[in-house]
C-alpha cells in the first residue's frame, strides 16, 4: 500500500495495466478465431525495470514485468472482488483478527521445486525484516503473529481488525528455497526471478528487452501467448512509432493519440483502442505547513480560480472526469454528492480579501503585510500532463492576482530535496486509487512525520478518528459512512484542490483475441489472450 | 600523462560534488523504510564523513584499481559492469559513423576545394551545413515516421528484431544492419560539415603552395596535381581532426540512443544523471575521458608515423 | 589603426559581399534581431495566453502557425522563443569567450609553467564529452536558463583558448610588439593594445559558430527535458513539446524545427564567410 507513491509516477504514462469501472466504448471488430498456443505479445516500457523481486522494486516497470511472474495469495479478479490465487480459500475469525489460507496444492515454482506454507512465512518474515530495503512493509507490520501449522496452510492473527488485511497478501510470494538464509539485496533473483506465475523468467538484455515465456505447468493452465516481451524505448515518441509500424502490441496512448491520430480506418482496422476510467487522481497539493496555505479561505480561493472542466478538456481534451475526492468516482466509498466550489473567480477574490489579501500595485499582484501572493508549484518530470495542468493553473490564478512559478524536477531530486524535506510550496502529483480504500499513509495526522506520505502535513482530528474507524471494521456500510464524511471535510477543506482522474486508453493489436474488458480492465484474462494459427506473427 | 589522468578524475569528483544534497538522500530516497542506521552505514561506507580531500583519495585509491563502487540504481549492480555491457554497442555504433564520416566528407572537402566557388561548392557548403543544423531527434523521428511507418522499409528503433536469434548468421547481420541504417545515418550526416570544412581549407592551402605551382609548371595535368601531389599533405592534418572526434565517440550519443532506443552508454549516463547515479556517473565521465586520452594519444603517434618531418625531426 | 580601418574596407568587405551564402546569412541574422527585438509588434498574441478550448489547431489566417497544445499561438511562441534562443546563444558564448581569451593571452604571452598547466587544463577539458559534463552539471542543479548559458560557456572555451594562444605566439616575437617593449610598454599595455586586436578575428569565427552550437545543444537539452523550462519559450521546448505529434500536429514541429535549422544554418555560413574574408592566405 505504501507503494501508492511510486506507482503513480508512472500511472499516467502507461495505464496498460490499471484498472478501471466502465465497461470500454470498443470491443473487437475481427471474427474471434479459434484459441491456439503460440505468439508473442510485445509491449514497450520507457524505463528498464530496476529489480525483478517485486518486494525491493519501486518502479512500475519492474512491477510490471514481476506481476506475471509471482503469484500473491489472494488477487482482485475483474469485477475487482478478491479471490484467492496461490490460496485455495482462506477463513476469517468471527472476531476478524485470524486469517487462515488455505494454499492450492501441487503449485510449482518455474524450477520445479513445490510451493508450500514455508514459502509464505519466508516472504513475510522477510518483508518485515529491517533490513530489508521495502517500501511495502507498513500492511505486514500490523501482524501480531504467523505460523503455517502444515504445507499447505498459513495463519496470520492481527492484533485488532485491520480492514485492509485481507487485500495486503496480494502481495507476490517469494521462493524461500532459493531466498532463505541469504542477503536477499544480492540474490540473483533480482535480475533473474523465480515464481509462480503463468510466465516464467527467459533473459533480459541489458537495455533493450525482459523476455518472458509462458509456463506450462501453470497452476490455471499454460497461458496461450507463448511469449512476453517487454521491449525497452526511453522515448514517447518513438514507442508510438513503433507501434504504428508493428514492432509493438500494445501500449497506453495519450489523449492525443486516442483522440485525433488514432481514429482512422487503417489504424481501427489494426488496434484495438479501449477506453475506461483510471484508479487515479491528480491533484494540487498545499504544503499546509507554509502560512501562505494556514488559511483555509486561500486554500478554497484557490479552487475557485481553478476551471477544473478547462483542464480536463484542454490536458485530457475530455478523455476524464473532474475529481472531487481521493476515491473512484462510481465505488462504493466514493460519496457522489460531494462537490467542492467550482470555477467562480470572483467569489476567489472575496475570499482572498477576507483572508487579507489585496490589489496595491499596478500588476494586480495581491499582496498582504507588504508582501506579494506568489509560490511555486513543483510536479515532476516525464509527465506531460501533470505540466499542462500545472501551466494552465499559472494562468487562472494570475487572473485573481496570484503569482505562480512551475518547477518541473527529476523524480528523486523532487522526492530528495523538496518533498522528504517537506520544502515546497504546492505541487501538482497523483496517486493510483487503490481497491481497498484505507487512506491512512495519505491522510491520518501520525503520517505526516520525514518521508511519510502524508508531505502535506494535513492534520484533522476528525479525518483521523474516521480513517482509524473505517480501516478496523469490516462491515461495508459503516466503512462507507466514514468515507463519505472523510470527503466532505476534505471538500470543505481543500488541502488538496482535487484535479482530475483521467481514462486509461490502452490500445492492443487486433491479432490478439479473447480480451475481456471489464471493472478491472482489459488485463485480468491475459493468459486466456490468443491469437488464431493463421495470423500469428512471431 | 599522468597529470592528465589526475585531473580527469578530480574534475568529475568536482562535478559530482556540486549536486546539492548527498548521494546516500538520493539513494535512500526510494526506499523510506530504510533506517538511521542503514544511512549513517552507507555514509561510512562512502567515505561521506571525511573531509572533501579525504574523500577523493579514498575514491581514487578504488579507482586506480578500476573499482568506480556499485550502483546506486535498485540493482545495486557494479559500475563496472553496467558500462561493460553497454560499451561495445556505442563505440561499434559510434566508429561505423566516423568511418562513413571519413569517407563521405573527405571526398565532399576535396571535390569542394577543386570546385571552389562553383554552383557546386555552394551546394554541398549548404548541405553539409544542413546536417549540422537540424535538430537531431527531430531528424529522426522525421525519418522513422517516414521510412519506418510510411513506407515501412526500415524497422524503427533498436538492435535486433524479435526472434533474430533464430536466424542464420547472415540473416541476423543483415536484420542488424537495417537497424543501423537510421541511427548511422542520422549520426554521419550530422558530423559531415565539421570534417569536410576543414578538408576544403586545407585543400586549398596546399593548392596554392609552391611545389604544386612548379608540379603546374611542370606540365603535370590537374588531375595528376591534385591526387598525387597537394592530397597526401592535404590529408596529413586530418589524423588531427580524428584526435578532436574521440570524445563524440562516446558523449555524442546521448540524444540518438534516446530516440532509437539503442543500449549504449549516452543513454546510461543520462539515466545514472536522472536517477543521480553518482557512482555510475563518475565511473563513466572518468572511463570516457580516459579512453579519449589514450585515442588522443595514438591520434599523435599515427601523425608522427605518418608526417616525416616529425619523425625525424622534433619528434 | 589607420592601416586596419582601410584594410578592413578594402579587402575584407570586398571579399565578405562576393560570398554570397554568408551574405544570406548575415541577412538571416539580422532578421532574428529584428524579429526578437520588435516580437511584441510583430505578432498581436501572448506567447502564454491558454485557450484550452482551441488546443491543437492547424494554421489559419488567425494563427499562422496554428495553436499548440495548450491553445496558444505557435507562431507568437516560436518570435518569442528567438529572443530566448538567441539569448542562450550570445550569453554562454559571451562566457566561453571570455574565459578563453584570458587563459588563451596568458598562456601565449607568459609562457612557461603558466602556459604549460593552462594548456594541461584545456587537454584534460577536452578529454571529456562535453555534451555529458553539460548534461551532468545541470542535472544535478536546476535547469534554470541562468545556469544552461553559464555551463554551455563554462565547457566551451577551449577552442577559444587554444586559438588566442597560437595567435599570441605567433604576434608575440613581431618587430611591432618588439618595438613596444623597446619602448617601454607594460605587459597590460601591449596585451590589450598590440596583442589583442590582432588576435580577435579568429575568435570572432569561433564566436559565431558557437553561438549556432549553443542554440543547439539548448535543443537537446531541451529534448531530456532539461533544457529551458515552460512555460517560457525556446524553440527548443517547442519543438519538444512538438515531436509527439510529428504526423498529425506537424505545424507544431515543423515551425520551430526549421527555425532552429535556419539560424544555425544562417550563423554558420556567416561564420565561415569571416573567416574567408579575414584570411589573408585566401587571397585570389
Amino acid at each position: 500500500m505504501t507503494a501508492r507513491l511510486f506507482c503513480c509516477l508512472a500511472a499516467l504514462v502507461t495505464l496498460v495495466s490499471c484498472s478501471g469501472g466502465a465497461p470500454p466504448a470498443e470491443l473487437p471488430r475481427r471474427g474471434a478465431g479459434s484459441p491456439a498456443y503460440g505468439d508473442a505479445l510485445v509491449v514497450g516500457t520507457i524505463g528498464e525495470p530496476s529489480n525483478l523481486i517485486p518486494l525491493l522494486a519501486s518502479d512500475s516497470a519492474s512491477h510490471d514485468v514481476a506481476g506475471n511472474v509471482f503469484n500473491g495469495l489472494v488477487k482482485y479478479d475483474k469485477n475487482l472482488e478478491l479471490v484467492g490465487d496461490l490460496a485455495e480459500s482462506w477463513q476469517v475469525s468471527p472476531d476478524g483478527l485470524t486469517i487462515t489460507f488455505r494454499l492450492r496444492k501441487g503449485v510449482k515454482w518455474h524450477d520445479g521445486t513445490e510451493f508450500t506454507s514455508r514459502d509464505v512465512l519466508y516472504t513475510y518474515r522477510v518483508t518485515i525484516d529491517p533490513k530489508t530495503p521495502t517500501a511495502y512493509a507498513e500492511d505486514f507490520k500490523q501482524v501480531k503473529s504467523a505460523e503455517a501449522p502444515d504445507r499447505y496452510t498459513f495463519r496470520v492473527t492481527y492484533g485488532k481488525p485491520f480492514a485492509p488485511a485481507l487485500a495486503s497478501w496480494g502481495a507476490g510470494i517469494l521462493p524461500a528455497h532459493l531466498l532463505e538464509g541469504k542477503d536477499i539485496t544480492k540474490s540473483p533473483l533480482s535480475r533473474h526471478p523465480v515464481g509462480t506465475g503463468p510466465y516464467r523468467f527467459k533473459e533480459w538484455i541489458a537495455g533493450q528487452k525482459v523476455v518472458l515465456e509462458a509456463f506450462p505447468d501453470y497452476f490455471e493452465g499454460r497461458p496461450y501467448i507463448d511469449r512476453f516481451v517487454y521491449r525497452i524505448i526511453p522515448d514517447t515518441s518513438t514507442m508510438y512509432l513503433e507501434l504504428k509500424a508493428g514492432g509493438l502490441d500494445m501500449m497506453g496512448l495519450t489523449p492525443v493519440q486516442y483522440a485525433r491520430q488514432t481514429d482512422t480506418p487503417e489504424f481501427l482496422a489494426r488496434f484495438n483502442k479501449f477506453r475506461y476510467p483510471a484508479s487515479a487522481y491528480t491533484y494540487l497539493g498545499y504544503n499546509l505547513r507554509n502560512p501562505l496555505f494556514a488559511d483555509r479561505r486561500v486554500r478554497q480561493a484557490i479552487a475557485c480560480a481553478i476551471n477544473k472542466d478547462e483542464i480536463v478538456h484542454g490536458v485530457l481534451l475530455g478523455l476524464g472526469q473532474v475529481a472531487h475526492g481521493p476515491f473512484k468516482p462510481g465505488t462504493w466509498p466514493y460519496n457522489p454528492s460531494v462537490r467542492d466550489f467550482g470555477y467562480d473567480p470572483a467569489r476567489a477574490k472575496v475570499l482572498l480579501a477576507e483572508a487579507g489579501w489585496h490589489a496595491i500595485g499596478s500588476d494586480g499582484i495581491l499582496t498582504k503585510d507588504g508582501k506579494p501572493f506568489s509560490f511555486t508549484i513543483f510536479t515532476n518530470q516525464g509527465n506531460d500532463q501533470r505540466l499542462k495542468t500545472a501551466q494552465i493553473i499559472q494562468r487562472r490564478l494570475a487572473k485573481v492576482g496570484i503569482e505562480v512559478k512551475i518547477r518541473v524536477l527529476e523524480w528523486a531530486s523532487l522526492l530528495t530535496n523538496f518533498i522528504d524535506k517537506r520544502n515546497f510550496d504546492a505541487l501538482i502529483m497523483g496517486w493510483t486509487i487503490p481497491q481497498d480504500p484505507d487512506i491512512f499513509d495519505v491522510w491520518h495526522s501520525s503520517k505526516t512525520g520525514p518521508k511519510e506520505l502524508n508531505f502535506i502535513g494535513f492534520k484533522n482530528a476528525e479525518v483521523d478518528r474516521l480513517i482509524e474507524e473505517g480501516r478496523s471494521t469490516f462491515d461495508q456500510e459503516k466503512r462507507r459512512r466514514c468515507y463519505w464524511r472523510i470527503q466532505e471535510i476534505l471538500a470543505q477543506e481543500q488541502p488538496y484542490t482535487f484535479l482530475f482522474v483521467p481514462d486509461a486508453l490502452p490500445v492492443v493489436s487486433a491479432r490478439f483475441r479473447g480480451i475481456e474488458p471489464a471493472p478491472a480492465g482489459i488485463t485480468h484474462n491475459i493468459i486466456r489472450w490468443y491469437v488464431p494459427k493463421e495470423e500469428q506473427v512471431h | 600523462m599522468v597529470p592528465l589522468l589526475l585531473g580527469i578524475t578530480l574534475i568529475s569528483f568536482v562535478v559530482i560534488r556540486l549536486a546539492p544534497g548527498e548521494p546516500v538522500e538520493a539513494m535512500t530516497a526510494m526506499s523510506p523504510k530504510i533506517t538511521a542506521e542503514t544511512r549513517q552505514r552507507l555514509r561510512e561506507f562512502y567515505g561521506l564523513d571525511k573531509p572533501l580531500h579525504v574523500q577523493y583519495a579514498t575514491w581514487l585509491k578504488q579507482v586506480a584499481t578500476l573499482d568506480f563502487g556499485r550502483s546506486f540504481a535498485p540493482d545495486n549492480r557494479p559500475v563496472t559492469d553496467k558500462i561493460k555491457e553497454r560499451i561495445p554497442v556505442t563505440i561499434s555504433l559510434n566508429l561505423i559513423a566516423l568511418i562513413l564520416e571519413f569517407g563521405l566528407a573527405i571526398p565532399i572537402g576535396i571535390f569542394a576545394a577543386t570546385h571552389r566557388d562553383t554552383l557546386y561548392d555552394k551546394g554541398i557548403t549548404i548541405f553539409v551545413f544542413l546536417g549540422f543544423a537540424v535538430p537531431t531527434f527531430w531528424l529522426a523521428l522525421l525519418l522513422m515516421y517516414f521510412f519506418g511507418v510510411k513506407l515501412g522499409w526500415l524497422p524503427i528503433s533498436g538492435l535486433h528484431s524479435l526472434g533474430s536469434e533464430t536466424l542464420s548468421p547472415m540473416a541476423w547481420f543483415v536484420d542488424l544492419a537495417k537497424h543501423l541504417i537510421l541511427p548511422v545515418s542520422v549520426a554521419t550526416f550530422g558530423s559531415l560539415a565539421g570534417l569536410s570544412r576543414y578538408m576544403r581549407s586545407n585543400m586549398l592551402e596546399v593548392i596554392r603552395q609552391d611545389y604544386i605551382t612548379t608540379a603546374r609548371a611542370k606540365g603535370l595535368t590537374e588531375r595528376a596535381v591534385v591526387y598525387r601531389h597537394a592530397l597526401r599533405n592535404a590529408l596529413l592534418p586530418v589524423i588531427t581532426f580524428l584526435g578532436f572526434s574521440l570524445p563524440g565517440l562516446i558523449g555524442g550519443s546521448v540524444i540518438f540512443e534516446t530516440i532509437f532506443a539503442i543500449p549504449g552508454m549516452g543513454q546510461l549516463f543520462y539515466q545514472g544523471v536522472m536517477g543521480r547515479d553518482y557512482p555510475l556517473v563518475m565511473g563513466i565521465l572518468v572511463i570516457g575521458a580516459f579512453l579519449t586520452l589514450v585515442g588522443n594519444l595514438l591520434a599523435d603517434l599515427g601523425y608522427a608515423l605518418a608526417d616525416p618531418r616529425i619523425r625525424h625531426g622534433r619528434g | 589603426m589607420g592601416f586596419r580601418e582601410s584594410w578592413f574596407h578594402a579587402v575584407f568587405w570586398k571579399r565578405f559581399r562576393g560570398n554570397r551564402l554568408a551574405v544570406a546569412g548575415g541577412c538571416v541574422v539580422l532578421l532574428l534581431f529584428a524579429v526578437s527585438l520588435l516580437a511584441p509588434y510583430i505578432t498581436p498574441w501572448d506567447p502564454h495566453a491558454i485557450d484550452a478550448y482551441h488546443v491543437l489547431l492547424p494554421p489559419s489566417t488567425d494563427h499562422w502557425f496554428g495553436t499548440d497544445e495548450l491553445g496558444r499561438d505557435v507562431f507568437t511562441r516560436v518570435v518569442y522563443g528567438a529572443r530566448i534562443s538567441l539569448k542562450v546563444g550570445f550569453v554562454s558564448v559571451g562566457i566561453a569567450v571570455a574565459i578563453g581569451v584570458v587563459l588563451g593571452l596568458v598562456s601565449g604571452f607568459y609562457g612557461g609553467i603558466v602556459d604549460t598547466v593552462i594548456m594541461r587544463f584545456v587537454d584534460i577539458m577536452l578529454c571529456f564529452p562535453t555534451f555529458f559534463l553539460i548534461l551532468a552539471v545541470i542535472a544535478f542543479l536546476e535547469p534554470s536558463i541562468w545556469y544552461i548559458m553559464a555551463i554551455i560557456g563554462l565547457t566551451g572555451w577551449m577552442g577559444v583558448a587554444r586559438l588566442v594562444r597560437a595567435e599570441v605566439l605567433s604576434l608575440r616575437e613581431r618587430d611591432f610588439i618588439l618595438a613596444a617593449r623597446a619602448l617601454g610598454a607594460s605587459d597590460a599595455r601591449i596585451i590589450f593594445r598590440h596583442i589583442l586586436p590582432n588576435a580577435l578575428s579568429p575568435v570572432l569565427v569561433s564566436a559565431t559558430l558557437g553561438v549556432a552550437g549553443a542554440i543547439l545543444t539548448e535543443s537537446a537539452l531541451s529534448f531530456l527535458g532539461i533544457g529551458v523550462q515552460p512555460p517560457t519559450p525556446s524553440w527548443g521546448n517547442i519543438l519538444t513539446s512538438g515531436k509527439d505529434y510529428i504526423e498529425f500536429g506537424w505545424w507544431l514541429s515543423l515551425f520551430p524545427g526549421l527555425a532552429i535549422l535556419v539560424t544555425v544554418l544562417a550563423y554558420n555560413l556567416l561564420g565561415e564567410g569571416i573567416r574567408d574574408a579575414l584570411d589573408p592566405r585566401l587571397n585570389r
